[in-house]
């Protein structure tokens, strides 16, 4: 039930609903609850009809960095 | 699909894997993990991660579908409330065929005549109450930290909006107590916990500090095939190296202090109480019922639910399957009587409980 998508903010409402889309699917999405302020274009993880967090792209590329280095290396 | 795509390549899910070996190798005991979510149930399932596994790895489910773990009783309240005439019954699709004492479900309300209203987000409750004025929206309020904040932030929009013909029927429950209970449960002897990605999203990393106070790994992880994997492999490190913490595998969902936005909010409308989880029984302060100021939004204190004599499910093994003490398959009715056709307790109804995962993946 703890589901969540993320998913790219396309435009934003005067009462804070978002369009985000989620790999070609579109939905609303409430920003009210978010953990800090997002804007289009922002990727946030969505949780029935709210977005609960926006999702910083510099920590997502640390982990995929460090997950494509131990393809490449034996790391201990 | 950005943040999803890159979590299920094949070449990082094959070093995860070795990496999981070559550190297995080192343990010389079998280790036991429980995954706590029901949504890493379903992924591990749906991904066939423990036939991946090595053999001295042990994956048990825990109690983290809301939906299975809500009482026989609050399940027959539910029915209960969604009989009165004059009510909409609004619920998350999830609830909608866990059966209760006898039998009935939504469902069945539904089709003989109760107005049951399946809804994907709480706040279409408002638009249900201003567009029916004569009527009395119940909303079931179900879910753990991911989904209560929802519910507070439409239960402080109607006060705001002065709706009046809006309640909650709150079962929402709060996940930390239950790992206590589990962590106290002496027949189970876990070496570690896959920590749910979104609760963590809302509660953060401090909340589960009291895993590796009782000597246990504790790592928050993602839902994708590589976070899954990688969660696996930092708790083994754990193991190894002894060094027990509470790790944070999916960083892009999860800062280390959580929501605090939304736990304020959640924590402004709702306080704790003791609940009944099915399974693990009473657990004190595991529940989340309205504070005073909110009362009005109360659906238990505006309508009188008689006395409902309940039970479980006579032969529904899910009890000791959402301690992680049984698997599906010593229950006698699985696969046989009970199916996702025909669901004899809630572990089969959720797409997220164990049994129905074990029924599609195993
Ligand atoms: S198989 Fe059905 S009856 Fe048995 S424990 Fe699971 S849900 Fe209950």
């Amino acid at each position: 039930m703890c589901i969540g998508f993320p998913g790219k903010i396309i435009s934003i409402d005067e009462n804070n609903y978002a369009i985000i889309d989620i790999s070609g699917t579109q939905r609303e999405v409430c920003l009210d609850i978010i953990d800090e302020p997002a804007e289009v274009g922002d990727y946030v993880i969505s949780h029935a009809g709210y977005a609960i967090h926006k999702i910083d792209p510099d920590t997502a590329k640390e982990k995929l960095d460090f997950l494509k280095e131990i393809i490449d290396h034996e790391i201990y | 699909m950005k943040y999803i795509d890159e979590y299920r390549d094949p070449a990082v899910v094959t070093a995860l894997l070795k990496r999981i070996e070559t550190t297995a190798q080192k343990i010389s005991h079998t280790v036991t993990i429980m995954e706590i979510c029901g949504s890493h149930t379903y992924a591990i399932g749906r991904f066939g991660i423990r036939k991946l596994l090595p053999d001295n790895i042990r994956l048990i489910s825990g109690p983290g579908c809301p939906v299975c773990v809500t009482s026989a009783r609050d399940v027959d309240i539910a029915l209960y409330l969604a009989g009165i005439d004059n009510v909409i019954f609004a619920t998350f699709g999830d609830m909608l065929r866990v059966p209760g004492t006898g039998g009935e479900s939504l469902q069945k309300k539904r089709a003989s005549g109760a107005y049951v209203r399946v809804v994907s987000s709480a706040d279409e409750c408002i638009t249900l109450a201003l567009a029916n004025p004569q009527k009395e929206i119940i909303m079931m309020g179900i879910g753990f930290e991911t989904t209560t904040p929802t519910i507070a932030a439409v239960v402080a929009t109607c006060s705001k909006k002065d709706i009046k013909n809006f309640s909650v029927f709150s079962v929402h429950k709060i996940v930390p107590p239950a790992i206590n209970a589990l962590l106290a449960d002496p027949l189970l002897n876990i070496d570690g916990f896959l920590c749910p990605g979104h609760v963590s999203t809302m509660i953060g990393a401090a909340a589960y500090q009291m895993i590796p106070d009782a000597g246990c790994a504790a790592v928050i992880t993602g839902f994708e095939p590589a976070d899954i994997l990688e969660g696996i492999w930092i708790l083994l490190q754990q193991i190894e190296s002894g060094k027990k913490e509470v790790a944070i595998q999916y960083s892009r969902g999860v800062r280390p202090e959580g929501n605090t936005r939304a736990m304020n909010l959640l924590q402004s409308v709702f306080e704790t109480t003791d609940a009944e989880w099915r399974g693990l029984g009473i657990i004190p302060v595991s529940g989340l019922t309205l504070q005073n100021d909110f009362a009005s939004f109360d659906t238990l204190k505006r309508f009188d639910v008689p006395d409902i004599k309940s039970a479980d499910i006579s032969g529904c093994g899910c009890g000791d399957i959402l301690r992680g003490i049984k698997l599906p398959n010593d229950c006698p009715l699985f696969k046989k009587i009970c199916t996702p056709a025909n669901p004899i307790g809630p572990c089969m109804v959720s797409s997220e409980g164990t049994c129905s995962t074990y029924y599609k993946y195993y």
